[in-house]
């Protein structure tokens, strides 16, 4: 089983998380789910890797991406791989890591 | 439902101390692969879905447990650290209880162990160690066991209870894990 690229820091049942995993499948992109916990103090693994407890967050490692935040999430997303994305990524790798 | 009634028998050496003596079951035995499957794996920080496979990439300790919370579970990650296996080999346990649960357990003990999650228990009943417990109705729990997987997940060394209760032998662990990394 190949590692897929994009890792979903997610809660259960948390929408801003089924938010981003909507987009994820409307795009069609393989990711891998994480689950944390509900408090806040149980996410040090989230802040390691995202500077912030906040989920959703995501890494990706195809682009070095790691962001937090549902909206900047699904609009990195879409201008990385959506249709609109022309430019390989590399517009949403400079805004990335917000 | 009426599961087959296990027979009481008394331990000599222990007289006030009943054990029972739990059906023969074909389980997944020494020289064979252990089954592949996929199940949510806990560490103490998150869990996601993983399959043995995936996660078996040298000798391996794979301990089925009873649900967590029971003294069997206690005792076998204690038992772990005490022994420092993990310095050794990957160490993964398999229980029904939720990753919630096993983030909890694993809070405690069991350092550098990760935990499958198994709650409807297919993976128990393919690994032949179902064991229903009496007066937990709709409940499948796992027998304790051991298996030490090489890197292929051939099992070098097996154990499955057969009396309830039952722990596993530490020093007959410790000597398979001893025979496999030297």
């Amino acid at each position: 089983m190949s590692e897929p690229q994009i890792t979903l820091y997610r809660l259960q049942a948390c929408p801003f998380c089924e938010r981003v995993v909507r987009t994820l499948n409307e795009l069609d992109l393989e990711y891998r789910s994480r689950y944390v916990e509900p408090m806040h103090s149980e996410r040090n693994v989230v802040k390691r890797v995202s500077g912030a407890r906040s989920v959703p967050a995501i890494v990706d490692r195809e682009t070095g991406v790691t962001m937090s935040e549902s909206a900047n999430i699904v609009e990195y997303l879409k201008g990385t791989y959506g249709d609109a994305a022309t430019d390989g990524g590399r517009a949403a790798d400079a805004e990335g890591g917000a | 439902m009426v599961a087959a009634q296990p027979t009481p028998r008394e331990v000599p050496e222990m007289p006030d101390f009943d054990v029972v003596s739990l059906p023969e079951t074909d389980h997944v035995a020494e020289g064979e692969v252990a089954p592949d499957f996929t199940r949510p794996l806990a560490n103490d920080e998150y869990w996601e879905d993983r399959a043995l496979d995936d996660v078996v990439d040298g000798p391996t300790l794979l301990l089925f447990h009873p649900m967590d919370g029971a003294f069997q579970g206690t005792y076998l990650y204690n038992t772990v650290d005490d022994h420092g296996w993990t310095d050794d080999v990957d160490v993964l346990g398999l229980s029904i209880s939720t990753p919630y649960a096993h983030k909890r357990l694993l809070a405690d003990r069991g350092d550098g162990v990760r935990i499958f999650s198994d709650p409807g228990a297919d993976v128990i009943e393919e690994y032949g160690l179902a064991h229903d417990i009496d007066g937990m109705t709709g409940i499948t729990e796992s027998r304790p066991a051991v298996f030490l997987l090489d890197s292929d997940r051939t099992v070098e060394y097996a154990w499955v209870a057969s009396e309830h209760p039952e722990f596993p032998d530490a020093e007959a662990i410790g000597d398979a894990v001893a025979d496999l990394v030297d």
